[in-house]
């Protein structure tokens, strides 16, 4: 039946709570229970064509459509903020499909959806992260086919991924990945945190969260279950460090988030404010106040409102 | 009496119902050694406990072979599996991705089934074990991914040499099966990620 | 207080409207109609379909409608329909054989049963505006009546088998049901049914280049159109409960079998190669691009080498889906300024801790330049 050949009655075709049909929702589900019996491992799976375009984040949506109930609430952020754009098309996906409460607390959350971000807030037990993942595979740069680099899975061959890193330490002096750093899960597979700042990957390292990571178009499922060891890889002479900053947060004084650079002018003006804009928000609330508040609010960032 | 009035009927509410126990069995795996209910009112066929029943109308449909003992297999247990599932019923434990087995009689063994490849060992099976008790015996301490220092958790009637092919099975990691102990509305998952000692 | 401003929801339902108006164009010009883009853009409709991996025309049609004539837009919008769709089985195989023929031409042989068939094509017509069709109300010509063909036309490979010269193709041990790639996860080597689904559905473009680079000289095969033909054929299902075949309709189909040399070996006397094509609609230029595409993905089978592009199962199969190579293209319009910032930060650092090194010691080494891309 099409869509133009509706039945006499008065029934109009509906799409199936959380967009997917059942059957790809157990598929879906098997897959992710093998994923936390071997978290880093990535799991194959039968990755529908979604709605969303490819690389949009169709393998976290189906995840979160996978896991979402009635009990849920839904955050979901892109580059940390609730309100860019795609952060915002997800999250009405959801709210159009399974009725779904949402949120922007990181703390009021069950299901996190995010691209590209851990929240500044520590996550809790119970919490499910779903990250959106366009490469899955942490080896493909240095190897582009899937039927060698599942091999060296297979075998835990990662001295490619050490020669790698070690050339760019030899040639810049330190690690040049600042983003989708790898990191090696449970000791056994070498895993692609999915491209969020390295700033991020020590939050995984034994977090009391439930991590679910969904490729859609490489048609992956991996995970990693609460209090799992997450090493980013190093060497003991040149040892993991994350990004920092000179200054704090411009909007609320934070010194220990990840920052965005806002250009202001055209002359060289350069505003820091934090990538996670619900932590951003609550410290202002708690009366935080950044030095270049009033800046942020002439240039349209913020706008003041009486409380 | 037709064969169809005689299978109990499945979940009332499928798409809640079956999310809802889901997110017990993902608890179940992502935290082995945590009791998790499955109360989703529903009678099971003669043979499963409430919690395996819920457990495969959750999981096994007809892209997935099951492996039931043989009684259960050729008895209302199988029918239903059949009618609900539209599961094809398996006679090779190594053919299964779902099984079922009795924590009481000896065969067959963990490693008779499905442990996976070195390149896919997610295809293993999973094994539901039904047990009398999931507390009240002796007690096995529980480490690894999911556990935060080590849990303990006291199933009962485990055959003899159960433990050691638990730990056979995690010695195979990355591959082997993965195990949830069942009895009446309770899980507890015991991934092949978990490394189990007998505490004396 | 100071509140973040929130644009993202009001922007996205503008773009909506944005696109609406832009697709309607200047309202003084009659809306088209759906049946006018099935009836009088059937080639369009047909690509669509192919790479919609949906044979619907009138849905094909509302595609092209709704995304204003992006065929990779209304590809995309087909499958995100077709997913949702349930499966009630698979229809037997269809007979080709059977073909109600419109068009079939043979390279390789002058005259065969059946004869050579021009039918509709582009072929011979020079490519000169008809400048005529600026306005409305053209009537086709109308023709005298066709010669009557004949009911079945024997398919060119089965000449060529008959008498022993074709590669043999029989199904794999217990005719399974093929593969689906659109609910099972591939991995590779990948079988020749995976193979053939994903070129059905792949990009014309693509495959018409792969196809071509083969002809240039990536790859060693030697191709010969055998046959392409196109026309009607029937769907036939089989429910359970009845145990029969029911006719379901007719599809277009346009197939192409392409013969290709073949030096034979040890164990095999000299024999042609087949590569297949079959696809929606009328496509030769798809149908022929995807049987010299499959028979250079052959190349493993026969023991050949498999030095190029079109010979290399993982890079044709993960590149010929442009709905999801479109998506990770068009993805890196998506924000990336977290990752981005990790970039500065890392380049500012680098440059200032070298420019530090620099002033300590005259004549230091220059780093190279700088790896990475977005993802």
């Amino acid at each position: 039946m099409t869509i133009h050949q509706m039945p006499a009655d008065d029934t109009k075709p509906a799409y199936n709570y959380a967009y997917l049909d059942e059957q790809t929702k157990r598929m879906i589900r098997r897959a992710l229970l093998k994923a936390v019996a071997v978290p880093g491992y990535q799991v194959p799976f039968g990755s529908r064509e979604m709605p969303l375009a490819r690389g949009w984040g169709t393998g976290g949506i189906q995840i979160t459509a996978a896991i979402i109930g009635p009990a849920d609430t839904l955050k979901v952020i892109d580059q940390g903020a609730d309100d860019t754009t795609n952060a915002v098309s997800i999250r009405r996906f959801f709210e159009r499909t399974a009725d779904a409460r949402t949120c922007e607390a990181t703390d009021e959350a069950t299901i996190i959806q995010t691209r590209h971000r851990i929240p500044e807030a520590p996550l809790k037990s119970g919490q499910v992260m779903v990250y959106q993942v366009p490469t899955p595979e942490p080896l493909r740069r240095l190897e582009p086919r899937e039927a060698e680099t599942r091999k060296m899975h297979a075998w835990a061959e990662y001295g490619l991924m050490q020669v790698k890193l070690y050339e760019d330490i030899a040639r810049y002096g330190e690690i040049t990945k600042t983003y989708d750093y790898p990191v090696m899960v449970n000791d056994r597979y070498v895993m692609a945190p999915s491209p969020i700042p390295k700033f991020d990957n020590p939050k995984m390292h034994m977090s009391p969260a439930l991590q679910l990571f969904g490729a859609g178009r490489e048609k992956r499922i991996y995970a990693l279950p609460p209090y799992t060891s997450v090493k980013s890889l190093d060497f003991e002479d040149h040892p993991f460090r994350i990004q920092s900053w000179t200054q704090p947060c411009g909007l609320c004084g934070a010194g220990d988030s990840y920052l965005d650079e806002v250009v202001i002018d055209d002359q060289g003006g350069r505003m820091f404010v934090c990538s996670d804009s619900h932590y951003c928000e609550t410290r202002r609330v708690e009366g935080h106040r950044g030095t270049m508040l009033g800046d942020a609010a002439a240039s349209g960032l913020v706008e003041e409102t009486n409380p | 009496m037709s064969a169809g009035t005689m299978i109990a009927p499945g979940f009332s509410h499928p798409v809640f119902q079956s999310q809802a126990a889901f997110r017990a069995l993902l608890a179940a795996l992502s935290e082995p050694g945590t009791l998790q209910n499955v109360a989703s009112e529903i009678t099971p066929p003669e043979g499963l406990t409430t919690a395996t029943a819920t457990a495969l109308l959750t999981l096994a449909d007809y892209e997935t072979p099951v492996w039931l003992p043989e009684a259960l297999r050729n008895g209302p247990a199988g029918a239903w599996l059949r009618f609900h599932c539209g599961a094809s019923l398996v006679e090779s434990p190594a053919e299964a991705a779902f099984a079922v087995i009795d924590g009481t009689v000896y065969e067959p063994k963990l490693s008779a089934f499905n442990l996976g490849t070195d390149q896919f060992p997610d295809r293993s099976t999973t094994v539901i074990v039904q047990v009398t008790a999931l507390k009240g015996g002796s007690a096995l301490a529980l480490s690894g991914p999911g556990i935060l220092g080590s849990r303990n958790i006291t199933p009962q009637s485990l055959r003899p040499g159960f433990i050691d092919e638990l730990r056979e099975n995690g010695a195979l990691y990355p591959l082997g099966v993965d195990v949830l102990l069942a009895h009446g509305e309770g899980l507890i998952g015991l991934p092949r990620s978990t490394q189990i000692e007998e505490v004396r | 207080m100071y509140v973040a401003v929130k644009g993202g929801e009001a922007a996205i339902l503008a773009t909506h409207d944005l696109v609406a108006e832009a697709r309607r164009g200047d309202p003084a010009v009659p809306e088209i109609s759906v049946a006018q883009i099935r009836e009088q853009q059937a080639l369009a409709c047909a690509r669509v379909m192919n790479e919609g991996s949906l044979y619907d025309q009138d849905l094909a049609a509302l595609a092209l409608k709704q995304s204003q004539g992006d065929v990779i837009e209304a590809a995309f919008l087909m499958r995100a329909y077709r997913t949702t769709l349930p499966r009630f089985g698979s229809s037997e195989p269809l007979d080709t054989a059977a073909m109600a023929i419109r068009r079939r031409v043979s390279a390789t042989y002058k005259d065969l049963p059946g004869g050579q068939v021009l039918g509709p094509t582009y072929d011979y017509t020079h490519r000169l505006f008809d400048f005529a069709l600026m306005d409305e109300g053209g009537e086709a010509a109308p023709r005298s009546a066709p010669t009557p063909l004949d009911a079945t036309m024997p398919r060119v490979p089965d000449i060529l088998g008959a008498e022993g010269l074709m590669e043999a193709e029989e199904p794999p041990e217990g005719d399974p049901r093929p593969f689906d790639l659109t609910r099972d996860p591939v991995s590779f080597p990948a079988d020749r049914d995976v193979r053939l689904q994903s070129m059905a559905r792949g990009d014309e473009g693509f495959l018409l280049g792969l196809g071509y680079s083969v002809q240039r000289g990536f790859g060693g095969t030697h191709p010969f159109v055998g046959e392409v033909r196109v026309g009607e054929v029937a769907v036939e299902f089989v429910p359970e409960e009845l145990g029969f075949a029911v006719d379901l309709g007719d599809v277009t189909l346009t197939e192409c079998q392409m013969v290709n040399q073949f030096q034979g070996s040890k164990e095999v006397p000299p024999q042609f190669t087949r590569g297949y094509g079959l696809v929606f609609g009328h496509s030769e230029r798809k149908a022929m691009s995807m049987s010299l595409v499959d028979r250079a993905l052959k190349a493993r089978d026969f023991g050949e080498a498999t030095n190029y592009p079109a010979q290399q199962d993982e890079f044709v199969l993960y590149h010929a889906d442009n709905v999801e190579a479109a998506g990770f293209v068009e993805h890196l319009k998506l924000p990336h300024y977290v990752d981005f910032q990790g970039e500065l930060e890392l380049i500012r650092r680098i440059r200032r801790e070298r420019e530090e090194r620099l002033a300590r010691e005259q004549g230091a080494k220059e780093p190279d330049t700088m790896p990475e891309a977005a993802e």
